[in-house]
């Protein structure tokens, strides 16, 4: 990966992080779940930048890739990037979570501006994209199926059921990133369930695991393009509320209302780095 | 699927011999026949589902997750999303309750189409415990929006709920009820219509609405309280919903009673839809609810298990005399 297909990346980001902020601002006492957006923002600029097969102008192309988040309350890097990318438009950020909103605290499904399915129930999202792999695999399509899960997502029982039968039907075509930001709504993984040797565990069930930095391009870039004869995990360890100070590692910042002088602190703390 | 029809005579002399199972195995064989999209997911069921021969005809339309349900609805609602048409099936109580929130989300809430049938539904299954009794199923699924319920009365039903799934834009779920050999209602293909009842038989004094292989319990029923010298009016309900509010309406304002009967709580289910009609409609017609009294009792044969909630011809006829003279 050359200097400027990195910067690109990163300034993406950047402005994942203004839309995030922005969005999370306009919530307003609705709030929203900041934290484990913020922890997504280098996965989702890598994989759209530079890796997921897409046409916002027709968007139910079949060769397309699915993008699914299963992880369906980090919506606000999802409804940032699907803006980024030409899906949405600006005016839209502003609907999040307001009345009679196509955007709300969960992605809810709308395949003209990429959201594939509804999430937000957690442990759903792979079973589905297994589905899509599947029928993908038995139609000979090049298409990829990419799945964000959660750590705390892991603690679902349903999780494992769907990694079982990935690696059983051989699904090779099939990516899940594992957000692995150590908190979870209440507390961190291993206070509320541990979630210890998640390496360990994704790869008895028959998985190629990579480990990365979730936040570090390179390796993501990397993890992204190592070829895989099993389903791909990539276990990306991130910071739970990435890129404001005063939010990283503070589980106060899994779903909180942004105050005014939040936002400004934030937006000057951004356009520092 | 192609207009070509996968319903035929022979099948419809057959299949009633062989039970719901595997007369649903035989017409899965049909279907595949005629529709290239076709998938059934399972969970480790083949046999049980009368889908052996199928799974060894068909290897690349059959998909076994084994015993892991959430899953399985997860992947049926994906491959749906593909275009394919999918048809889950396993036993009824791990086909509803167990992924219940699967349905709400995968099928209901994102109104994606996927065909579930709910196997060895109801008591029939008795010698087993009530793990692997369903008599909640119609309850449960009633209360999702976009999923159409069919309680098919024989083997006949069962493929035409099937025909019906393809023209709707729902999912569906199927519930079969009935031992290995079904009382045979429908002897030759027939008109059905999704969310219409049809009247078997015309009466005056009581209105006997019924769902599912208790239809023929209906039927003899209204046959012993002739006895008495009271005509009863015999309705299918096939369709659990969307429910014919209006044949039911129409009831409550003709007859001064509607019985329900029903393999199933009578909490939530057939009684408990007609009730919520009746009620809205300014009819006089009072309910006699026959079904599963809100109880998991001791377990034994169907028979015993029929005879224990008093779901015989003889026990609710007895009852109607009881209540009518």
């Amino acid at each position: 990966m050359n200097k400027n297909e990195i910067s690109e990346i990163k300034s993406l980001s950047k402005k994942i992080r203004k839309d995030i902020l922005n969005m999370a601002l306009s919530a307003g006492a609705s709030s929203s779940h900041f934290g484990g957006s913020l922890s997504t923002v280098e996965i989702l600029s890598t994989l759209y930048k530079k890796f997921l097969k897409f046409d916002v102008s027709n968007p139910v192309w079949q060769e397309r890739d699915r993008f699914i988040l299963s992880k369906g309350h980090a919506c606000l890097g999802f409804y940032s990037i699907l803006y980024e990318m030409g899906y949405i438009k600006e005016d839209d950020l502003k609907l999040f979570e307001k009345n009679g909103s196509f955007l709300l605290g969960h992605p809810v499904i709308n395949k003209k501006i990429g959201i594939e399915f509804s999430n937000g129930s957690l442990g759903m999202g792979l079973s589905l994209g297994i589905g899509v792999a599947m029928s993908i695999k038995k139609r000979s399509l090049s298409s990829k199926v990419y799945v964000l899960i959660g750590d705390g997502e892991c603690n679902e029982g349903s999780v494992w059921e769907a990694a079982m039968s990935a690696s059983h039907f051989n699904l090779k075509n099939l990516t899940v990133i594992l957000d692995n930001n150590n908190f979870q709504q209440t507390g961190s993984n291993n206070e509320i369930m541990s979630s210890e040797k998640l390496f360990e565990k994704w790869k008895s069930f028959g998985w190629e695991v990579i480990n990365i930095n979730g936040h570090d391009i390179n390796e993501i870039n990397n993890a992204f393009k190592k070829s895989a004869s099993r389903p791909k995990l990539i276990l990306a360890k991130t910071i739970k509320g990435k890129g404001f100070s005063f939010a990283e590692n503070n589980n106060d910042w899994h779903h909180k209302i942004l105050t005014q002088k939040q936002y400004e602190e934030a937006l000057k703390e951004l356009n520092e780095q | 699927m192609s207009n070509k029809k996968f319903i035929t005579s022979s099948g419809i002399k057959l299949w009633p011999k062989l039970g719901m199972r595997a007369s649903f195995g035989l017409m899965a064989l049909e279907l595949a026949k005629v529709d290239d999209q076709l998938l059934i997911v399972t969970g480790d069921v083949s046999t049980s589902a009368g889908l052996d021969r199928f799974r060894k005809k068909y290897p690349e339309k059959y998909i076994d997750v084994g015993i892991a349900e959430q899953n399985l609805l997860g992947i049926a609602a994906g491959l749906a999303s593909e275009g394919h048409n999918v048809i889950t099936t396993t036993f009824a109580p791990f086909q509803t309750a167990r992924c219940l929130e699967q349905i709400k989300v995968n099928l209901g809430y994102m109104n994606q189409k996927v065909c579930m049938i709910g196997l060895a539904s109801g008591l029939v299954l008795g010698t087993l415990g009530y793990t692997h009794c369903c008599i909640e199923d119609l309850g449960i699924l009633r209360s999702i929006p976009n999923i159409d319920v069919i309680s098919p009365a024989d083997t006949t039903e069962l493929a035409k709920a099937l025909e019906a799934f393809y023209l709707s834009k729902n999912s569906m779920y199927i519930r079969l009820t009935g031992g290995s050999n079904i009382p045979l209602i429908f002897n030759e293909d027939y008109n059905f219509s999704l969310g219409k009842s049809s009247t078997l038989k015309e009466g005056k004094d009581i209105a006997i609405l019924s769902t599912g292989t208790m239809l023929s319990v209906a039927m003899e029923t209204a046959n012993l309280i002739k006895k008495s010298n009271l005509s009863a009016e015999v309705i299918n309900i096939h369709t659990i919903k969307p429910i014919d509010a209006n044949k039911i309406i129409e009831c409550g304002k003709k007859f001064n009673y509607i019985a329900t009967i029903e393999e199933h709580n009578i909490i939530g289910g057939l009684g408990s839809a007609v009730a919520e009609c009746l009620t809205s409609s300014g009819g006089t017609a009072k309910q006699l609810f026959y079904g599963i009294n809100d109880k998991y009792s001791d377990g034994g044969e169907y028979k015993y298990l029929l005879k224990k909630f008093k779901l015989t011809a003889e026990d609710i006829s007895k009852s109607i005399n009881d209540t009518i003279k």
